[in-house]
């Protein structure tokens, strides 16, 4: 018996798996995130996994929560510690009174165990190995079998696990069945010789509703389908890469013509990020809605593009799935660390539109606006993904389209315009005052509207130019340009605390989730804040006006250099004291818990010294 | 100079083509190169070729990279969109418009530093993958607008202007093209515009990666004793494989050409090309031969020029994506959007 009492809970706990990357863990432990949402328990799960194929230690944390906080939360209260590497760190890891799941065929000294945990140990090979011969069939197996032992451990119902494994192999009778059987061999071995349930439990409830799981990346690789994407170009990167890949498979199903059966997109897997940049401004300078799928060393490569697309006013989408940096950082872990990088890209002076989704929901949503924002604004668009987003299975809110959506293509004259009588065409001529020009396809018109597009200064009427005043009033209408942008792009929520606060938090992206819980965490420490979360760049008026109405604000983001609130410090003059960084950037994703210390420290500290004095 | 406008006024009796067009619909804005570059004349072979052909010229999108050679498309096509692009990056740009529309004709302007040096890996990537494009470098060996610096086309042990002797190994775009599978590749020269203008109109009705390597004098930095790449140089060790005569429509061929000495090839679109054999023994639809016969004039110092290789069955980048025939750009939201009750059944799949 452990020294300390047994942690109880249910529907509120986290599991985290320790697998050896390569051993075919991930599609069980993933199993077993799906069957607690089949309970009505919302989870929230995660990948940690190294820039390796094989070999290396990979974990799967699966947060339970009836609560629904999906954020990551913090600590383990049981560790399935599969991988000996990292049996030392995964044993040190688990909460006092956690658990600890193990295989036990092979004999381990007791100073590999902690006391004031409760240690369950399942002969996993020893059970695996007197069923199955083949070795490929062990190492799959196995995982089914543990993923049984903790259905009796954690008093799941089979039945749901079996519907799940019904669902994927639906049309593959052999390995349902095979799985199926594997998964009782643990359970009726832990039910036999385990006391069970512990203390960690599943319950069933009705708190999932009609939400859905999905990575974010293959929310926005389908907002791209829906917002009318044909073409895009890639090149392979962590952690961007699963965006082109599931484009591709969404195209196949739901973009083959019903006659022919051909494509009605094209997608090439470029040679570098400056090939596919370069294929996207071609393709959408052409008439065609394009975009690619990145991470920051590819935005790094792209930026002499970024330029012409901002300068030359060429449309373009670039999903950036962020990941810690600089250079070749942490492949695969996540940071919101581009902003700067994004929203300043390429030489000379350059501003770019910048979208900041939530969750796979606001992905799908804001990649399909963002093809209108580019043809709108002639511009490039990134959308900011993260690695927690991007690469992770997330409860969120089903997706939706309306119908009656008709696509924004923005300023385009077409051959009868160029006829009308009167008309004049400046392909940089800002008729109405919103510093957007109209633009031509090419092969629009035999002998009107064609242009010569250039990264060189030109005139209105697109011709080279090197005059000063000329470059100077082209500059500032895209100046005006990025105004009108301002109120084109997603406005930031704002909610307010419960009661009256002098103090407010602004945050953004994949904090979102953590943010909502702290608010909780905060409130029972007696600490209110009003929060505002922001959506895009640039930044709508009312993020000035929340900031002018509290004292101070606190800014809470997942890179170092507290990039957002440089960006709105420059952007909006702000006083840089009232802005209050909170950072996280160890490249695991952001905790309520780390959000709620720092901000409630620091809220702590305000109450003996008055701010006054504070600043002084 | 471009903003100096160009007189409208032209004959009256200027010779027509099919579409009603004379040469000055083809033309585009004053050139600013200098007087006598070779380039010039590149673009005035690109206007015959285009004329010959009675080709629409909102038709065709022009697009380059940087460098003096990039300049070139606003001196010709004036009703044609240009895109003057990225340095080293007109092949990516060229391919994205041409996947949005496959409509149009794609004319591929590009020089020896953008194709060569910073955008080696584009020319390389955008023929290989069989881009339906003509894809002209105006192959001067020397950075133009620089003032003269060396190429990665210079041979080696020329010299450049200031004397200096060129140490490096000269890359030969042509051998490479070949290599990667351009389904039709040609080299020329710009002062020689009779060779010169039919192998253009053949690469714009090939349907393919066609590439044109037209070796054209800097008159300013790379014209001078000690060059591979001047006026005199070139004339003298031109080394033409074939004349090429392009014939377009049904009309029988009646140009008299002694028996034996001409191979005809009958590309896709029924463009028909009559090789008027120079050298008896060199076969332009063997690749492998092609490529031996280069290495074996290149080592004499001779330059090969002519049609020097076409595939008439070439497919595109189109055909191994197996797009839709309607250009995607023209695609509205009923052919692209799958719609609300597609979005449901996604929706069931992933609880």
């Amino acid at each position: 018996m452990p020294d300390q009492s047994p942690i109880s809970s249910v529907n509120d706990f986290v599991v985290r798996f320790a697998n050896v990357n390569g051993s075919g863990s991930a599609s069980a432990n993933e199993l077993f995130a799906r069957s607690i949402l089949r309970h009505g328990v919302p989870v929230s799960p995660r990948n940690i996994f190294p820039s390796n194929i094989q070999g290396l230690p990979t974990w799967y944390e699966v947060r339970v929560t009836e609560a629904g906080h999906l954020g990551a939360r913090g600590g383990v209260d049981m560790m399935v510690a599969m991988n000996p590497q990292t049996w030392d760190k995964d044993v040190a890891s688990i909460e006092p009174g956690g658990y600890l799941f193990y295989d036990s065929t092979k004999p381990m000294p007791s100073s590999k165990f902690r006391s004031d945990i409760t240690v369950i140990g399942v002969p996993l090979t020893a059970i695996t190995n007197s069923t199955y011969t083949d070795p490929r069939q062990r190492q799959l197996f196995k995982n089914i079998i543990y993923l049984g032992a903790l259905c009796a451990l954690l008093d799941m119902d089979p039945k749901l696990i079996e519907q799940l494994i019904g669902e994927q192999y639906k049309t593959k009778e052999k390995l349902l069945s095979s799985n199926v059987h594997a998964l009782h061999l643990g359970r009726d071995w832990a039910l036999q010789n385990l006391k069970c349930p512990i203390g960690l439990q599943v319950k069933k409830s009705d708190k999932v509703g009609d939400r859905i799981f999905m990575e974010g990346n293959s929310a926005a690789a389908l907002g791209a389908v829906y917002g009318g994407a044909t073409v895009c170009a890639w090149y392979p990167i962590t952690p961007s890469s699963s965006v082109a890949e599931a484009f591709t498979s969404h195209c196949k199903k739901l973009r083959h013509d019903p006659k022919t059966g051909k494509a009605k997109y094209a997608i090439v897997q470029g040679e570098d990020e400056l090939a596919s940049i370069g294929i996207v401004i071609g393709a959408s300078w052409n008439g065609a809605r394009a975009f690619t799928a990145t991470s920051g060393p590819g935005i790094s490569l792209m930026t002499e593009f970024i330029g012409l697309s901002y300068f030359a006013e060429i449309p373009a989408v670039i999903m950036n799935i962020q990941r810690a940096g600089p250079s070749t950082g942490m492949p695969t872990r996540t940071q919101q660390c581009d902003i700067i990088a994004c929203a300043y890209a390429s030489h000379g002076d350059t501003k770019h539109v910048l979208l900041f989704p939530e969750d796979p929901a606001e992905a799908f949503e804001f990649a399909a606006q963002s093809f209108d924002l580019a043809d709108r604004l002639q511009t490039t668009i990134f959308l900011m993904l993260d690695l927690d987003i991007g690469m992770n299975h997330r409860l969120c809110r089903p997706l939706k389209w309306d119908d009656g959506r008709q696509y924004d293509r923005g300023k385009v004259m077409t051959a009868a315009m160029l006829d009308e009588p009167g008309r004049d065409f400046g392909r940089y001529l800002d008729v109405d005052g919103d510093g957007i020009p109209y633009r031509t396809y090419p092969g629009t018109h035999p002998t009107k509207g064609s242009f010569f597009t250039r990264g060189t200064s030109r005139d209105r009427y697109a011709r080279y130019s090197e005059e000063g005043a000329i470059y100077a009033d082209n500059m500032q209408r895209l100046v005006r340009k990025f105004e009108t942008a301002q109120d084109l792009v997603p406005r930031p929520l704002q909610a307010n605390a419960a009661k009256p606060t002098k103090y407010g938090v602004i945050y953004f992206g994949s904090t979102a989730p953590a943010m909502d819980e702290a608010i909780g965490l905060l409130e029972a420490r007696g600490h209110q804040l009003d929060r505002m979360r922001i959506r895009a760049f640039p930044f709508h008026s009312s993020v000035a006006s929340f900031i002018a109405d509290h004292d101070f604000v606190y800014v809470v983001e997942q890179n170092r250099d507290a990039q957002l609130r440089q960006l709105i410090v420059n952007e909006n003059g702000i006083d840089p004291v009232r802005l209050v960084p909170i950072l996280h950037y160890d490249g695991t994703p952001i905790t309520a818990r780390f959000i709620a210390n720092a901000i409630g420290d620091h809220q702590d500290h305000l109450k003996v010294t008055p701010l006054r004095k504070a600043v002084s | 100079m471009t903003y100096i406008a160009k007189p409208k006024f032209h004959h009256p009796g200027l010779k027509k083509n099919d579409l009603g067009y004379t040469h000055r619909d083809y033309e585009g804005k004053i050139s600013t190169l200098c007087a006598g570059c070779g380039h010039d004349s590149i673009t005035a072979s690109i206007i015959e070729a285009c004329f010959e052909l009675s080709i629409e010229p909102h038709r065709v999108a022009k697009i380059s990279g940087i460098g003096c050679s990039s300049k070139t498309p606003d001196y010709f096509l004036g009703n044609s969109h240009g895109f003057n692009s990225v340095h080293g990056r007109m092949p990516s740009v060229l391919t994205g418009a041409n996947l949005a529309n496959r409509d149009l004709i794609y004319l591929g302007v590009s020089g020896d530093g953008d194709s060569a040096s910073i955008g080696f890996g584009q020319f390389a990537h955008s023929i290989r993958r069989g881009v339906n494009m003509t894809y002209i470098v105006e192959n001067n060996g020397v950075y133009g607008l620089t003032k003269g610096q060396f190429s990665a086309t210079a041979d080696r042990g020329s010299k450049s202007k200031k004397g200096v002797m060129n140490t490096d190994n000269a890359i030969d775009l042509v051998a490479i093209a070949l290599q990667l599978g351009a389904s039709f590749v040609a080299r020329s020269f710009s002062g020689d515009k009779t060779q010169l203008v039919p192998l253009i109109a053949a690469a714009i009705r090939h349907k393919g990666a066609s590439f044109i390597d037209v070796i054209s004098p800097c008159i300013a930095f790379n014209n001078h004793a000690g060059s591979t790449k001047s006026f005199d140089y070139v004339r003298e060790h031109n080394d033409a494989v074939n004349r090429l005569d392009v014939l377009t429509g049904r009309d029988p061929i009646t140009v008299d050409y002694s028996p034996g000495t001409v191979q005809v090839v009958e590309q896709h679109d029924g463009t028909r090309l009559a090789l008027r054999k120079i050298d008896a023994d060199y076969d332009a639809s063997d690749r492998l031969a092609a490529m031996t016969f280069l290495q074996k004039h290149a080592a004499k110092g001779q330059v090969v020029t002519g049609l020097l290789y076409v595939d008439p069955d070439a497919e595109d980048l189109h055909t191994h994506l197996d797009t839709v025939e309607t250009p995607l750009n023209k695609l509205e939201a009923e052919d692209l959007c799958p719609g609300s009750a597609a979005l449901e059944k996604i929706n069931a799949s992933l609880r």
